[in-house]
């Protein structure tokens, strides 16, 4: 029977399968962070288990991490509690950690294809929404809570109910200074914050085959966003050329052996899906958001919205308390809204290809006077390559500050937050409610509308500088 | 896990649609390191203002939210789960939930019910109109009863397998680790090429 790719994996790793129970399914790799983990890692010493397959596990500091002084305690003695009980707990129960300072230290979600871990075909989980991002090399890879986090910790597999599936297919080739993130806002603005809920979402057509592996990554990343519990591209030859020679790729006759297996993880001609959307990417422009919610965005060139008119009560609501909220008008044009701050990272943004598309913007202009720019890699890797590529100059030269690798401004849990009232446009993926600060307004961005942003001092795209 | 049959207590009426995990509970609230004292921070943001619903005397002592749709979306933070417990609620209700959150709140112990939004509709009416109105949510027979004479009496679903685990109170992983054989004979034929973290 033809199948989808979400299919062909998810059967690959069904370890039992009983009439009336969720499939128990096994799990390739479990990344862990500080923040999920605590509980599960004493939930095993309240048992006396161990951790099943350690060798199959990694863990990171990456929520609470400040961008700033990384070599000296944290000053938050809360954030350092949690960040000291995750090396206790690696160290107790024998995971690999990188800690801050360490070379390979980074948010979750870079780390993971940065070490050449992720790979086509796998089971990836953590404790994490933004665990979707894996699935732009074919692996299924999902977010998942922390009782979950004990149970692959315990038993290295998850008993879980069959997902749907949906395909999101862009056809056509993006227009310049249109990115992957104004693909996957477009998406979810079009089929909503519950659209994808209960599937998995694959990413077809000609505009994402385009796409580099880091664009993918942005989409994949976001398709919690559009309520999906994960989101899969069909792994080709840019992932293979992505993957080959990093450290925990396969080598040799394995290499060999491993394309000619990911090379069978398609959509089988034929295969169904529950649900199919079609965008035309030629027709999308820069896309940002003007609510508090992913859903609530619109290109570039619009206005911020009437809740009034708006058919559905639910939405017309939701709109009118979201525009009080970001205190805009109907009508006003999104290119007029002035910003407070620009952040450029977290794991949807935060890639090296993310900070080259902003610092071409910025290179020879200034950050505006009213504006705090903060930039922040998404790994120590990403840094020390921005480093050498001079990225960091020219960000310094034009008045932003760089940081240190961490999930950071993405949801505060660091002191990089925006003060009650204050207004962002930002590269990472949620503009709910205080999420970036205590009464902070976000608007989502790609990196080159940041950058524009950034020096513009109000939203804009590159083409009005 | 505490086991869930038949709960029967006052409702809260949530008049909000996607309230996603970061305002169940605020990011910065997530750093404790253990499951209980999370009540803090439920809906830390809305509580500041007095009028808010959670804060009116008369909802005192509530342990069934009602809630409008796309309930629990976002960030996979079972903190949000604990939050809501740890504050005294043993059931929501809503017309959707996100995925991750209403897995999270199954394993443990807090039953997400999903109703037509007609039915929230009808709850929110009854319990703003009289919020003593006990509001019962009974897993044994799977249906939601409320007000005088049950003016809201209605079924809704949840497979048998969850049903079952939250009447008996069991844990998801002692029910897996019976299944040990399995999982070692699955791992004898994982490819070779697949990678290790060491």
């Amino acid at each position: 029977m033809a199948r989808t790719l979400a299919e062909k994996v998810w059967d690959a790793h069904i370890v039992r399968r009983a009439e009336g129970e969720p499939d128990l399914l096994y799990i390739d790799l479990h990344l862990v962070h500080e923040v999920t983990s605590p509980q599960a890692f004493e939930g095993l010493r309240l048992a006396g288990r161990p951790v099943r397959r350690p060798d199959l596990t990694i863990a990171t500091e990456d929520h609470n991490v400040p961008t700033l002084d990384i070599l000296r305690p944290i000053a938050d003695p809360v954030s350092r509690t949690q960040v000291e009980t995750l090396r206790k707990n690696a160290s107790d129960f024998g995971v690999r950690l990188h800690p801050m300072g360490d070379a390979e230290q980074g948010i979750v979600h870079v780390i993971g294809p940065q070490l050449g871990l992720t790979q086509p075909g796998m089971t990836v989980v953590c404790g994490d929404s933004h665990t979707s991002t894996h699935g732009a090399f074919g692996a299924l890879a999902f977010g998942i809570g922390t009782s979950q986090v004990e149970h692959v910790l315990a038993t290295q597999t998850l008993p879980m109910d069959r997902f749907k599936t949906m395909a999101v297919t862009v056809e056509g080739a993006l227009r310049p200074g249109v990115t992957a993130k104004d693909i996957i806002l477009a998406v979810i603005a079009k089929i909503g914050t519950a659209g994808g809920q209960g599937h998995v979402i694959e990413y077809r057509g000609e505009a994402i085959r385009a796409l580099s592996m880091e664009a993918r990554m942005t989409i994949c990343n976001m398709s919690i966003e559009a309520g999906a519990r994960a989101g899969m591209i069909a792994p080709d030859d840019t992932t293979f050329a992505y993957l080959e020679g990093r450290p925990h790729a396969p080598k040799g006759a394995d290499w060999d052996a491993a394309v000619a297996y990911w090379r069978t993880l398609r959509t089988d001609d034929g295969a169904a899906f529950d649900r199919e959307v079609v965008l035309d990417a030629a027709e999308l422009s820069p896309f940002v958001t003007w609510g508090t919610n992913p859903g609530q965005g619109a290109p570039l060139d619009a206005a911020v919205p009437d809740p009034e008119a708006m058919a559905d009560p639910t939405e017309r609501a939701a709109a009118a308390k979201a525009l009080a909220y970001m205190d805009l008008a109907p009508g006003t044009p999104l290119r007029e809204i002035s910003v407070d701050t620009v952040f450029v990272g977290s794991c949807t943004n935060g890639r090296i290809e993310d900070l080259r598309a902003a610092a071409e913007v910025i290179r020879g202009r200034a950050v505006a006077d009213s504006v705090r720019m903060l930039v922040v890699p998404g790994s120590m890797r990403v840094k020390e390559q921005a480093q050498a590529e001079g990225l960091d100059v020219v960000f310094r030269a034009a008045g932003a500050e760089w940081r240190e690798a961490g999930c950071s401004m993405c949801l505060g849990m660091n002191p990089d937050q925006l003060a009650p009232g204050e207004r962002s446009a930002s590269t990472s993926n949620r503009n709910f409610e205080g999420r970036q600060g205590k009464g902070g307004r976000t608007h989502l961005v790609s990196p080159l509308v940041a950058a524009a942003t950034a020096v513009k001092g109000t939203l804009a795209s590159p083409a009005d500088l | 896990m505490e086991k869930f049959t038949v709960h029967t207590g006052t409702a809260v009426p949530l008049r909000a649609s996607n309230v996603d995990t970061d305002q169940i509970i605020p990011a910065v609230y997530l750093k404790r390191v253990s499951r209980t004292g999370f009540e803090d921070g439920l809906f830390a943001a809305w509580r500041a203002e007095p009028d808010f619903v959670l804060n009116r005397p008369e909802h005192a002592g509530a342990s069934v939210l009602v809630a409008g749709p796309d309930f629990g979306t976002g960030s996979s933070r079972e903190h949000a789960v604990w939050a809501l417990q740890n504050y005294g609620f043993r059931a929501v209700l809503s017309s959707r939930f996100g995925d991750i959150f209403r897995g999270n709140s199954l394993k443990g112990g807090l039953l997400t019910v999903v109703l037509p939004q007609e039915t929230i509709e009808r709850l929110w009416a009854l319990v703003e109109a009289d919020p003593a109105t006990p509001v019962t949510v009974d897993l044994e027979r799977r249906r939601v009863r409320a007000g005088e004479g049950d003016a809201v009496d209605v079924p809704f679903e949840l497979d048998d397998y969850t049903r079952w685990r939250l009447l008996e109170g069991l844990d998801d992983i002692g029910l897996t680790l019976r299944h040990t054989d399995a999982i070692a004979e699955f791992e004898r034929h994982r490819s070779p090429w697949l990678p290790t973290t060491v």
